[in-house]
């Protein structure tokens, strides 16, 4: 079996399990934010059960528009925080403590290798670079699961990819999904769980990890997946709430399809407009100008991500014709951020320096594009209209790539400004 | 059940960012969802829809995020059902958990022309193109999810599973 069919297998009692399958599983963690979450609480209401399966282990966080952005969306996350008194659960996070979701919950050691964990947020994926099974789903599975805590899953057929070879100078993890989305497609892995694996995948650090296992839904996966080892072991140690269990795939294990990259071939890659699976070499979009910067989201917003931006513009400033808008994914970031001195280079080369949020990803608030501007950000979607107005544009980056275009106004590779 | 109604055709790829702009999703009022329904790509959209009308799309529909507004907006604006070549995965189960018929027909999103009229029986899975004369099969929709949609949606089905 993969690492995908004995995780969900150990979550419905069983020890055998094949692709096709419908199941009904135990989840370990549920996640819903102030979008998804008012949804699954109407509907949870409609069930008419008395309480959450167990009051801890549904987790509502306010990201997307909080700090509420306006009143709507105050009302939406004063849904979650009166829910959350009403039924006692011990993990609601308010501004303040809050995270994006996707950095906050891995940081917290709430989701822990062996999981299985369901979220009202399609980027619930990124939890498979722990060696976890972790999916998104809609509010209305969460409002069920939230009752009975199990949810209904097919069981995925399994695409295998390995990376091995040598990564380039500036190329990480970011490169290595944007890569894999350009060969395959927004749905090449459509309904499948995506494993990743080979020598480049042992040797990244974990924050590379969720920023690959992040985008398998923009290849249309159901989950990515990563074997849990040493580096996992080392992320965990110290910060798990639970206790974790490391499964890996059998030698003789399923595929539906195998993948083989030579990282030594890929470059700093770039998704145009308006699909992920636009990539072009960041090197060959020197004349695209730019009017905004993102470095953030639940892709690349932990502090290593930060690290390689402000690698890239300590001691330099951020074109005039360009905003930076830099948003470290949880407070520990943020508060690390200031230890290091990072947000001082940022402030210092003209970038603004956010609290935590979800914000300008989605198009929600704190850096939204007008008619006709370009941004590139180290978000995850690109679609008409994801940042702003439907006549803006995004382009995908890893976060130096990001930086070094902040500097020049105009898309740029690191060694450029470096 | 027997659907019947004008068609709509939209591409590859639609995203729910384009099925209902996150600047929207302040709110789960389905009424005010509808109201912005695809409003980025034709923003008479909304106002051109009847009551019973269809979309017909090509494949990876409701790709990107898990809101489950998208097939919600959908809904209540009035469209009965989604015929594509594919839906992404989570929009595929959002639908048949809030109750949205979707099917998935290679044959039939390629060969409806927008305003043909069609006929779904969602039973036998046949799609019948009045305005063309032609017939197309639907994938047949497995046997728990029939279960899902005569259950009245997942709320429904977990409410009696919980019961008995």
């Amino acid at each position: 079996m993969t690492i995908t069919e004995k995780i969900l297998a150990a979550h419905c009692g069983r020890k055998e399990l094949s692709a096709g399958e419908l199941i009904n599983a135990k989840v370990d963690l549920i996640l819903a934010n102030d979008i998804t979450a008012p949804i699954s609480i109407t509907e949870f209401k409609k069930i008419g059960a008395k309480s959450v399966f167990d009051k801890d282990r549904v987790a509502f966080i306010p990201d997307h528009f909080a700090p509420q952005k306006d009143i709507k969306a105050a009302e939406q996350c004063k849904l979650l925080r009166e829910f959350s008194r009403e039924y006692g659960l011990s993990l609601y996070f308010e501004v303040g403590r809050m995270g994006v979701e996707h950095a906050l919950l891995p940081e917290q050691g709430l989701v822990v290798p062996g999981d299985l964990i369901i979220g009202a947020d399609s980027h619930t994926c990124t939890y498979g670079g722990l060696g976890a099974f972790a999916t998104g789903v809609g509010s209305t599975d969460v409002a069920s699961a939230m009752a009975t805590g199990e949810c209904w899953f097919k069981v995925p057929e399994s695409m295998k990819f390995i990376y091995y070879g040598k990564l380039n100078k500036w190329v990480g993890g970011k490169d290595l999904i944007l890569h894999t989305i350009g060969d395959i497609g927004v749905d090449g892995a459509l309904y499948r769980a995506m494993e990743l694996t080979g020598e480049v995948i042992s040797s990244l650090p974990m924050y590379a990890r969720l920023t690959m296992c992040n985008m398998a839904i923009e290849a249309g996966g159901k989950n990515g997946i990563m074997a849990p080892d040493t580096v996992t072991e080392q992320y965990v140690k110290g910060r798990a709430k639970r206790e974790y269990k490391f499964y890996s795939s059998d030698k003789d294990a399923k595929y539906v399809e195998v993948k083989e990259y030579d990282c030594s071939k890929i470059p700093l890659t770039v998704s145009c407009p308006h699909l992920p699976s636009n990539t072009k070499p960041a090197a060959e979009l020197s004349l695209v100008t730019i009017d905004q910067v993102v470095v953030g989201s639940c892709t690349n917003g932990r502090l290593e991500d930060l690290r390689e931006a402000a690698q890239v513009i300590k001691g330099k400033k951020v074109n005039p014709n360009v905003r930076m808008i830099v948003i470290p994914a949880t407070q520990q970031i943020y508060l690390d951020s200031m230890k290091e001195g990072l947000a001082e280079i940022f402030v210092n080369a003209g970038a603004v320096f956010s609290t935590p949020t979800c914000g300008p990803c989605l198009g929600g608030h704190m850096g939204i594009l007008a008619k006709g501007e370009k941004a590139i950000a180290t978000t995850n979607r690109n679609f008409v209209g994801r940042m702003g107005h439907p006549e803006s544009e995004v382009y995908l980056s890893n976060p130096a790539v990001a930086a070094a275009s902040a500097v020049m106004g105009r898309i740029a590779v690191p060694d450029e400004v470096v | 059940m027997i659907l019947k109604g004008k068609t709509w055709k939209f591409g590859d790829n639609i995203d729910t960012d384009a099925i209902i702009p996150a600047r929207y999703l302040n709110t789960s009022d389905p009424k005010e969802l509808a109201k912005h329904l695809m409003e980025d790509a034709d923003k008479d959209f909304p106002s051109k829809l009847k009551a019973g009308d269809m979309i017909i799309a090509k494949s990876n529909f409701g790709c990107g995020s898990s809101r489950e507004h998208a097939p919600i907006a959908i809904k209540a604006a009035g469209i009965q059902a989604v015929l594509a070549k594919s839906f992404s995965r989570i929009f595929y189960r959002n639908a048949f958990n809030i109750g949205l018929p979707i099917f998935e027909s290679e044959e039939a999103s390629e060969k409806i022309s927008e305003g043909d009229e069609i006929e779904i029986d969602a039973d036998k899975g046949r799609i019948r193109n009045i305005t063309k004369g032609e017939e197309y099969a639907a994938k047949a929709i497995p046997p728990f999810m029939q279960e899902l949609i005569s259950s009245g949606g997942l709320i429904e089905w977990t409410r009696k599973r919980m019961k008995a």
